[in-house]
């Protein structure tokens, strides 16, 4: 093993206890919030250890395969994005296309818990999968729209790697259509995490914990991984397209600035149903990202 | 102790079964979410899939049509699973005992690990039960 790859497994690691620990600040605030005490702090550790020390029930029905298969697969596919971005914000070290890159692997995770969802052969989880798919077909566009935002306002470069050298000077957020954008993606990372206003695909309440209704031991212990990988990579995501000014230790307070507001959005607001998310996204973001299309072709 | 008990007493995650019961335990339990108990603070999260519990709570004294449902709801959990019965219907069948509804008391279906008596026991009761099923599985 060369020296290269142990700094990658050192930042991968690094990563996944940021990660961990971002979850676990999003769960405290929410009990400060309701004046509760919270879990400690490695409570989220703890869970995933647990959940590997479970038995492993796989439903008769299901299709063995792939119900083992996707939340392997998601894993994997948020660890690749993980150590991409890793590598680019830590190391500046980009290709071109890694935006691309980026984009199409954050797809992944949602298309293979649908996946999983479908093959368990639960009605609960098929209605949560089918839920989940909705919600993609919102959020997908509206990300796409605040990537555009940010390709446009430097100039049609395709590398993050490159949009980060491009804010040396200035941040994109201290622009009009960078505020919009910031806003198109924060609205995407609070629905591709599925927190609060948009956790219509794994609804407590109504579908019991939704597509993950028939997984729990190891199989959801995966599923946790990755979650703790995203809970990670979407902010720093954010952070680099439109905080990309001061990448040293500046980034601690601007990941824990966005931890901050998803928790509060998710504190003040109730479940949207389907369809408000879907009116949410489609007939009140898509027009603003449009606007903030215009503006950053305007320069402003 | 082994590490895997140490483990499963931080993190219990607990699936509600009412199986017959009047509503009071199933209060009482909700109200150890509350803020003036919190029982998170121990990393213990109601859950609403039976695949990922690690205790079943159960409240009511068992009739015949839960009977059955309580078995397969048994044999579905993942196995370091315990059992806690909470209520003295749960317990001991209460007042319930000659009902002609009934068939048999929780523990002689399943086994059972822990029992909170009260009708209903209050939140704190349920928080003493469950330290003391947290010591009885680290002394395992």
């Amino acid at each position: 093993m060369k020296g290269e790859d142990l700094i990658l497994f050192g930042l991968l690691f690094f990563s996944f206890f940021i990660g961990g620990w971002g979850w676990w600040l999003e769960r405290k605030l929410t009990a400060r919030f309701q004046y509760r005490v919270g879990p400690p702090w490695y409570q989220n550790f703890i869970d995933i250890l647990k959940l590997f020390s479970k038995e492993q029930i796989i439903p008769s029905p299901a299709n063995r395969v792939i119900f083992i298969l996707s939340p392997i697969a998601t894993l994997s596919s948020v660890i690749l994005v993980t150590i991409i971005l890793d590598r680019i914000i830590f190391l500046r070290e980009g290709f071109l296309g890694d935006l691309f890159v980026i984009l199409y692997l954050l797809i992944i995770p949602s298309l293979f818990i649908i996946l999983g969802a479908f093959s368990s052969s639960n009605p609960l989880a098929t209605v949560g999968g089918t839920r989940e798919i909705k919600l993609m077909l919102a959020y997908e566009f509206v990300f796409i729209l605040s990537l555009l935002i940010v390709i446009i306002k430097s100039g049609g470069v395709f590398s993050l790697e490159k949009i980060l050298d491009k804010q040396m000077s200035t941040s994109y957020i201290n622009s009009f259509s960078g505020i919009i954008g910031f806003l198109l993606a924060l609205f995407y990372l609070q629905a591709k995490l599925g927190i609060v206003p948009f956790d219509v695909s794994e609804a407590e309440q109504e579908i019991m914990s939704g597509v993950f209704i028939e997984y729990g031991g190891p199989l959801l212990g995966f599923y946790r991984l990755a979650r703790a990988f995203l809970y990670f990579s979407l902010p720093m995501l954010v952070i680099a397209f439109f905080m990309g000014k001061n990448l040293g230790w500046q980034i601690a307070y601007k990941y824990l600035i966005i931890i901050l507001i998803i928790s509060v959005i998710k504190n003040i607001n109730p479940r949207l149903r389907v369809k408000d998310v879907l009116s949410l996204f489609w007939f009140f973001l898509f027009p603003l990202g449009i606007v903030g299309m215009f503006l950053s072709i305007l320069g402003y | 102790m082994g590490l895997r008990e140490k483990i499963l007493t931080k993190s219990l995650w607990v699936y509600h079964i009412s199986a017959g019961s009047c509503n009071n335990c199933d209060i009482e339990i909700l109200d150890c979410l509350t803020p003036r108990f919190d029982i998170e603070r121990f990393g213990m999260q109601l859950i609403g899939s039976i695949r990922q519990a690690d205790v079943l709570l159960v409240t009511g004294a068992m009739n015949k049509k839960s009977l059955g449902r309580l078995k397969i709801l048994y044999e579905q959990a993942p196995k370091p699973c315990l059992v806690v019965a909470v209520g003295s219907c749960a317990t001991s069948q209460h007042m319930f005992r000659p009902s002609y509804a009934l068939e048999d008391a929780l523990d002689k279906i399943i086994p059972v690990d822990l029992y909170i008596a009260g009708c209903p026991p209050k939140p704190e009761a349920i928080i003493a039960g469950i330290v003391k099923l947290i010591n009885k599985v680290n002394k395992l």
